[in-house]
């Protein structure tokens, strides 16, 4: 019965009671089980404290004490801390891990009503673009179980396009709400720097990650980030400032708006079959009344390298807590200190967490420190000045997702730098801090989903969200589903 | 060759905030092991920092104390390193940009000309927890982590001192400032108020700076002194051989009296400091500076004048009574009540401070309050006892805690200034010793003092001094006829 609806449409039949939420609860469960086994998008799922969630919504809605999204099921990327089950962050280092408490945006979307289903599966740590670092596996993309789903909120992106949830949550560090998203055909959001609290997401790279929501609309979306969006107390770099009426947001008229589009966006490696689609959204914004024109983000070429050099250096930082002495894994018998410290940690992260750890470590230390930290910040100083200056001429900022759709198995897990160029279009706006948007606008000759990707200036959620629905009202792309899921 | 020292230190206070620096932790001493955590200073996994605005009043008001320039923006650092008891990997602390630069402090050390010594910076930082290696078996550490997170401030002092008696004065000016500011209880026993020293020695007269170890583990101020001391010899004796000095850090033993290396700088940590991304850059507005100006209390170099001004004292006693704000109040509270200040001082420093010591008691453990001291010293003022009977009074009062006029009383202390009681007892005196009376007469006058002696034997002491002198000398000399 899920199968078919979207978040916003499940949120509407609770509360018209046209079906109960232990219904769609239970009926997400069994496609969890029944068809998971396939995809390995879930890291684990919930299925006593969810029905037990699922009654208690049903009874707020008959009291007419319906929440925003009371009763709606959604899952949480293993990476944000939940008290229920574990907190694995999908590494062997946090295999047992048990948070004592939840995150921000794991509580805000719980006092929202909403259900939670299970975690889904992630790269380790977040460090990823293909789900394929996850110690539980790789995650498979339901459009076609040998292509990668993205990473790193893959597990989200694939559970979500094979409806196993209605909604789910994601982090996005250098595109890992979006990449998935454009990956998996669903729509995905990252928020501005500082809208939705980090407190709970255990960090990988703290000046860049930003919870966000996936799901299969853009008014999902929006559903999902009015409960999660808002000053934290507990999160110094959350921002302090009223939130938007994001689900009043969609309908706005788009004449007038103006879409600017990079020249630097279309270069080589960018998909001819990508491009297409691409381009014929440009030409449906056209038709809804938006300008498009060609606009420059001369830095933009820098944002994967400048990317690389901040967020492994602050993960570096931010990986030191796991060393074997309190909570994590612990290597057995260690002859010392050092070793227990080395062997914990050869053990704990997988490889590419510890290629991560050793460049963070390396660009930090001294002698290197200026010509690769320091420049790199000055280098992301430009890129946001870029931006400012995109955004006194246009609205929005528009392109691909992804260079390429879906890429198969393995494909490129032998090669870091090609792996890391999938995030080419996606790492600036975590540099610069704005909002970005991901959704579907076609497909890959091979029949995969190709992304939709727009950026607005800071807080400017609500203009995003208000494209890519209007666009989504225009266009059937979204509600295409994987088959055989 | 004749060498001199040069000494800079760097002085970690713990702040006395009921708080932590990023959590609402307490930090309260002494409490069960790991009582006092959170998942915050535990460094939970998607745990975030939220900065304690006191401790930030609290370093600014040292700041000003020290008249140092307040950053209107500084930042917090990550200092990067592996141990036990850092539970996140790093400490947050303050590099390149700290909250205080450019201080100084006038220092009066006890046999020297006074002195300022330039501070170079005071930032913040949190503190680490504690790994315990007893108790616990063979090779186990257990870890404490109720300390992790405490507010400290580091004051990184110019290598300006030139003798350990300089820098313990620098110590102890500073430990004052802590105290009177009330931002630090000053305990070095409980690490609240703890010290390393920067040593190196150059020629006598050479201008270069020679190679400096670092003393770590300097509990207390004679540590400090001793610890110092020690090093310049033991640097001196290294270069006489023909040696070099290896730049190192160095534990001082005090059961040993030595100084003796822990680690080299080669082989020390690279702590890849950079901006914690986590906190917003901390920015301190003029407004909050001048309300800490605002809210600075009497520091002890404006009270040393003024006790000399308003009191008359000499610099010495001024700067001992100023040593402490708890002293200072006392003494205060005794001229209160209307008593000499110089006796005044004299009776709280010679007497009381004396007593005090012995004991190893802390002035705002006395048991004498300062109103009963100042009626003992109006006792002497008023004639009611001798300055020598006050000291007979001051042991009851020291002991039992009572006021002196019970002592008294109760010991018939009262001084004899009754004319005719004291002729009475000269007379006696006079009677009893004819020999000396004839000396006397002969012009020996230093036989005076004889019988003022045996008056004031015969009365306890408690005759009036000067009248017994003038009552002697003219009954004497009536005899000269
Ligand atoms: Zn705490």
């Amino acid at each position: 019965m899920v199968r078919e609806l979207t978040l916003s449409r499940i949120r509407q039949g609770l509360r018209e009671k046209e079906f109960s939420s232990r219904e769609v609860t239970q009926a997400y469960l069994d496609r969890i089980e029944e068809l998971d086994p396939r995809l390995n998008s879930f890291t684990q799922s919930f299925r006593e404290a969810a029905m037990a969630a699922a009654d208690a919504a049903d009874e707020r809605i008959a009291r007419g004490e319906a929440r925003p999204l009371e009763g709606v099921p959604i899952a949480h990327k293993d990476l944000l801390a939940t008290v229920e089950g574990r907190t694995t962050c999908a590494s062997k280092m946090l295999e047992d891990y048990r948070s004592p408490f939840d995150a921000t945006v794991v509580e805000r979307l719980a006092a929202a009503g909403a259900v939670v289903v299970g975690k889904t599966n992630l790269d380790e740590f977040a460090m990823g673009s293909s789900n394929e670092t996850s110690y539980f596996g790789p995650v498979r993309n339901p459009w076609n179980t040998e292509t990668v789903p993205g990473g790193s909120s893959g597990g989200s992106g694939a559970a979500v396009a094979a409806r196993l949830c209605a909604g789910a949550t994601g982090t996005d560090t250098g595109g890992s709400i979006r990449q998935p998203a454009a990956l998996c055909g669903v729509t995905g959001l990252k928020p501005t720097y500082g809208r939705c609290s980090r407190y709970g997401l255990v960090a990988f790279a703290s000046s860049l990650d930003q919870p966000g929501p996936m799901a299969p609309t853009a008014e999902d979306c929006a559903h999902m980030l009015g409960a999660m969006a808002g000053h934290d107390e507990r999160d110094s770099t959350s921002v302090d400032r009223p939130v938007d009426d994001y689900p009043g947001a969609l309908e706005g008229d788009l004449s007038g708006k103006v879409i600017g589009v990079p020249a630097e966006f279309f270069t080589e490696g960018l998909a001819p079959d990508v491009e297409r689609a691409v381009r014929a959204a440009l030409d449906q914004y056209r038709e809804l009344g938006a300008e498009v024109r060609e606009i420059h983000l001369p830095h933009y070429p820098y944002a994967i390298p400048t990317y690389q050099v901040i967020s492994a250096a602050e993960a570096s930082s931010n990986l030191a807590r796991f060393d074997g002495v309190r909570y994590t894994h612990r290597t057995v018998e260690p002859e010392n200190l050092v070793d227990m410290y080395e062997s914990t940690r050869a053990e704990g992260f997988g490889a590419e967490v510890q290629r991560r750890i050793m460049v963070g470590t390396f660009v930090l230390s001294a002698g290197y420190y200026d010509a690769y930290y320091l420049k790199a910040q000055k280098v992301r100083t430009r890129i946001r000045d870029d931006f400012a200056k995109a955004f006194e001429e246009v609205d929005l900022i528009a392109g691909p997702t992804s260079p390429t759709a879906a890429f198969g198995i393995g494909e490129k897990a032998a090669d870091p730098i090609a792996m890391y160029l999938s995030d080419l279009y996606t790492t600036a706006a975590n540099l610069a801090g704005v909002p970005g948007i991901s959704f579907p606008c076609g497909f890959s000759e091979g029949g995969l989903p190709v992304g939709m990707h727009l950026m607005a200036n800071f807080f400017r959620e609500d203009l995003l969200l208000n494209a890519a629905h209007r666009y989504q009202q225009a266009t059937d792309w979204h509600t295409r589903i994987p088959e055989g899921f | 060759m004749e060498f001199e020292p040069v000494i800079g230190l760097e002085v970690h206070a713990q702040l006395s905030t009921k708080s932590k620096l990023f959590c609402g932790c307490s930090t309260q001493y002494g409490a069960e092991a790991n009582t006092q955590t959170c998942p915050v200073c535990l460094g939970m996994p998607g745990t975030l920092p939220v900065l304690n605005r006191e401790a930030v009043r609290m370093a600014v008001m040292m700041g000003l104390a020290v008249e140092a320039e307040v950053r209107p923006r500084s930042v917090f650092a990550r200092k990067n390193y592996f141990y036990p008891d850092l539970p996140k990997g790093y400490q947050t602390s303050q590099y390149e940009l700290p909250l205080i630069e450019h201080g100084r402090l006038r220092t009066e050390p006890e046999d020297g000309e006074p002195k300022v010594v330039g501070i170079t910076r005071i930032h913040m930082e949190e503190d680490a927890g504690k790994s315990l290696h007893e108790g616990f078996g063979e090779g186990v550490t257990a870890i404490d982590l109720n300390r992790t997170g405490t507010p400290l401030i580091e004051i990184v002092s110019e290598p300006d001192m030139r003798s350990p008696q300089e820098a313990v004065a620098y110590l102890k000016k500073l430990h004052s400032i802590v105290r009177y500011l009330e931002i630090c209880d000053g305990n070095m026993q409980e690490g609240s108020f703890r010290c390393d020293a920067n040593v190196s020695i150059r020629p006598m007269g050479s201008e270069e700076f020679g190679t400096r170890t670092e003393l770590k583990n300097l509990n207390s101020f004679r540590n400090v002194e001793r610890a110092i001391t020690f090093e310049m010899a033991r640097q001196q004796e290294v270069l006489e051989d023909g040696g070099h000095i290896t730049q190192e850090t160095r534990l001082w033993d005090a059961d040993k009296g030595e100084t003796r290396s822990m680690r080299t700088k080669e082989e020390a940590n690279d702590y890849r400091y950079f901006p914690c991304p986590d906190l917003l850059p901390l920015d301190v507005p003029e407004t909050l500076v001048e309300e800490a100006r605002g809210s600075l209390p009497e520091l002890p170099d404006a009270k040393r004048e003024r006790f000399m001004t308003e009191f008359g004292l000499k610099d010495y006693d001024a700067s001992v009574l100023t040593t402490s704000r708890e002293l200072a109040g006392y003494y205060e509270r005794v001229v209160a009540t209307g008593a000499d200040a110089k006796l005044a001082a004299n009776w709280t420093m010679v007497e009381l401070l004396g007593a005090l010591n012995k004991d190893g008691r802390d002035i705002t453990e006395s048991p004498i309050s300062a109103e009963n001291l100042g009626v003992l010293v109006q006792r002497i003022e008023d004639e009611t006892i001798s300055g020598k009977i006050a000291k007979q009074v001051f042991e009851p009062m020291y002991a039992e805690g009572i006021d002196p006029d019970t002592v008294i009383e109760r010991e018939g202390l009262k001084q004899i200034t009754d004319t005719s009681a004291i002729e009475a007892v000269v007379d006696e005196v006079i009677g009893e010793n004819e020999g000396q009376v004839q000396q006397y007469l002969d012009g020996k006058d230093k036989v005076l003092g004889f019988f003022v002696g045996q008056v004031m034997k015969k009365t306890g002491g408690k005759a009036n001094p000067q009248q017994v002198n003038q009552i002697v000398k003219e009954k004497l000399d009536a005899r000269k006829g």
